[in-house]
């Protein structure tokens, strides 16, 4: 499904991703782990085409389809979802107008007509059920005083409601209490099928206890330095990302 | 001829008009003067620093259009809140048409104040309030000078008015430039509650210049809740001078839509006379070209325990220019005041102006003031994670717009008027959204 090959990115001239090859398949999560400053925020940011960054060198190919050069709207009707590490605050739109907007574009770009009425609002009724949402919520500002869990699990909601066929998880852990942790885990499994990928990108484990991933990667300093199982991540847990360093060092010189 | 003495002269022929022995005429008499000392306002004066008015001066304007011309209704619908039941009071080039309005005297007076200036049974009402609280200022001075019709609103003790009631002043371009000074005066007395609807509009492109004065009396307990829909055309302009007088316990909020015009200048004042007053001062303004919006507001808490909320967001494209200038003034005597506000403006395009200037002056030493204004261009974060959602880039810059507008229009009661609105700011960004906000 995601095919990214030798990537390199930088952002204001410093480079920060320094040839990524990674290969992820329908049906398949992967997990993305790694020190603070390894890159893992930007590969996401890349994924989903953030004008921040700058493409050097390398290709992704979503569905075999090259989109390096597209614009992040002609990615999210493609069907990739990037859920934010700080999601947005935006005072002034309430979630449910903004998600009714998001998708109704996503259908138009689709050359679908727009979601009938009816049909948006059971949907959006059943995803908010699933992620066990106040309605009281909905009739809020997109993110604006959301506490951090909340925030993420309105990101999930939007996942939801979008089912994409590649979905991104950017510190979706971070700021959130075991019980959120456990529903917007609940909620991330229960959306996946044969048919999407979850790319999950952590800097702890505890995520991955709910969330299983199928291979782990270790990003260290913009490169895949190491990937393996689901007890890769048990042992980056237990032994930190030092030894992997020295096993670096060791093999670069 | 300058316009200034133009206008001079054209009194003298005003006075012809009117009935000399009655006591208002000793207010105008005393208004011009003062209009002739000071004549039009300047930039050199303070608070007219970032907006001058010569462009609009120089235009040969007729002071005293001929008789009404026949405007259909048809012509004039699209401007009106048609939807619902209203009252209305309509103007044709100042004059009242009285085939377009819908005016009453039953349990309310919704007409007009040429009625209420010369008829002797609303003498004690105009002894009591007319041109009691408009300061001495060189253009609300000149409308006091020329004042003779506008809309007379009285709504008595604890009535609420059960329709809102539009005050519409159109132009036809009948003359090839025009200036027009309605003068309103709308009392709402202990108890009652209101709704009101204001709008200038041309029909055509002739120039229209209108000093407009309206004084609003909001009695103890009484609720008035103001609209002013400033979309007129690139010709018009609008000098628009509003006073309002609060008693104890009463509400009055002000919502201004400026979304067109030339240039637009707006002089709010409220004055709290008693306790527990809340003022509510909100404004939209979104302008493109080189068009030029000034809003300048006061709010004088004279009295402890009163609220004010003031906040006004705008958006500028082109070579617009928006101008801030809200005052909070806090007498010694006026304890536990709550002053709030807020100006927030986007810069669109590089040529676009705004100038935010925040003056509070506080006597009392027990009060909650704020204010904070902020102008900035749109948050690309925000933009950026709203593309990431399949919202193409010019949708996800009327979005943010819109919502950024927004938090005005949660306010506005009239559904009707939220939705009319929201559209025309749609209109104006050119996107269609798939909601009303």
């Amino acid at each position: 499904m995601l095919k990214i090959k030798n990537l390199h990115a930088s952002v204001d001239g410093e480079k920060i991703l320094k040839g990524i090859n990674l290969e992820i398949n329908a049906g398949e999560v992967h997990a993305i782990m790694g020190p603070n400053g390894s890159g893992k925020s930007t590969l996401a940011s890349v994924i989903a085409g953030n004008e921040d960054f700058e493409v050097t060198e390398g290709d992704i190919l979503f569905e075999k389809a090259n989109i390096s050069e597209l614009s992040p709207e002609e990615r999210a009707h493609k069907g990739i979802f990037l859920s934010f590490q700080y999601p947005i605050e935006i005072p002034g739109v309430s979630v449910t107008n903004f998600i009714k907007t998001s998708i109704n574009q996503v259908r138009k770009a689709r050359g679908q007509k727009d979601m009938p009425a009816n049909e948006m609002l059971k949907k959006i009724r059943e995803k908010s059920a699933l992620l066990d949402m106040d309605r009281k919520f909905l009739s809020r500002s997109l993110n604006e005083g959301f506490s951090g869990g909340e925030k993420k699990r309105n990101e999930i909601f939007q996942m939801a409601m979008l089912e994409p066929k590649l979905a991104i998880l950017d510190e979706t852990d971070s700021g959130l209490d075991i019980d959120a942790l456990r529903i917007v885990s609940d909620g991330v499994n229960r959306l996946r099928n044969k048919g999407n990928a979850t790319l999950v990108i952590t800097h702890y484990q505890r995520l991955l206890d709910y969330v299983i991933p199928d291979v782990v990667h270790v990003l260290m300093d913009g490169k895949i330095v190491k990937t393996g199982g689901k007890e890769l991540a048990k042992e980056l847990e237990e032994r930190g990302y030092d030894w992997l360093k020295e096993e670096r060092a060791e093999m670069t010189s | 001829m300058e316009l200034k003495e133009k206008l001079m002269s054209s009194y003298l022929a005003f006075e012809e008009q009117v009935d000399m022995e009655n006591d208002i005429h000793n207010v105008r008499n005393k208004a011009i003067k003062f209009f002739e000392t000071t004549g039009f306002p300047t930039k050199k004066m303070e608070a007219w620093k970032y907006t001058s008015l010569n462009s609009i001066l120089k235009e040969d304007y007729s002071i005293f259009p001929k008789k009404e011309d026949a405007i259909d209704y048809k012509d004039i619908k699209k401007y009106l809140i048609h939807d619902i039941d209203t009252y209305t009071i309509v103007f044709i080039d100042g004059i009242y048409s009285s085939h377009l309005s819908r005016t009453t005297h039953d349990k309310l007076d919704a007409c007009l104040m040429s009625s209420a200036l010369n008829k002797p049974k609303y003498k004690s009402v105009m002894d009591k309030y007319f041109n009691k609280i408009v300061p001495e200022e060189s253009m609300s001075s000149l409308n006091t000078a020329f004042a003779k019709e506008g809309a007379y609103i009285r709504i008595p003790k604890n009535v609420s008015a059960e329709k809102p009631i539009q005050i519409l002043n159109f132009s036809t371009g009948n003359e090839s430039a025009l200036m027009v000074q309605p003068r309103n005066l709308i009392i709402a007395e202990e108890g009652a509650h209101v709704q009101i609807i204001e709008r200038h509009q041309s029909l055509t492109d002739n120039p229209v210049l209108t000093n407009s004065v309206t004084e609003v009396y909001v009695g103890k307990n009484a609720e008035v809740d103001y609209y002013k829909i400033q979309n007129d055309k690139t010709t018009s302009s609008l000098i628009d001078n509003t006073f309002i007088k609060q008693e104890r316990d009463s509400t009055c909020s002000l919502h201004t839509f400026s979304l067109g015009g030339k240039i637009t200048r707006n002089n709010l004042r409220f004055y709290q006379h008693g306790e527990n007053c809340n003022s509510i001062l909100k404004g939209v303004t979104i302008l493109e070209g080189k068009q030029h919006v000034d809003h300048n507001t006061l709010v004088h808490h004279i009295e402890p325990n009163c609220e004010s909320h003031q906040d006004y967001k705008g958006i500028f494209s082109e070579k617009s220019v928006g101008v801030f200038n809200g005052s909070i003034l806090v007498d010694r005597l006026a304890q536990k005041t709550n002053a709030f506000q807020s100006n927030n403006n986007i810069l669109l395009d590089d040529g676009a102006t705004c100038n935010s200037k925040p003056q509070l002056e506080i006597f009392a030493d027990d009060v909650k003031c704020s204010h904070g204004c902020t102008i900035g261009q749109l948050n690309n974060e925000a933009l950026y994670y709203l593309r990431t959602r399949g919202i193409p880039k010019k949708e996800a810059r009327a979005l943010l717009m819109f919502a950024f507008a927004n938090k005005v229009m949660s306010s506005v009661k009239i559904p009707e008027i939220k939705k009319r609105i929201t559209k025309q700011i749609a209109l104006k960004l050119e996107v269609e959204l798939g909601f009303n906000l």
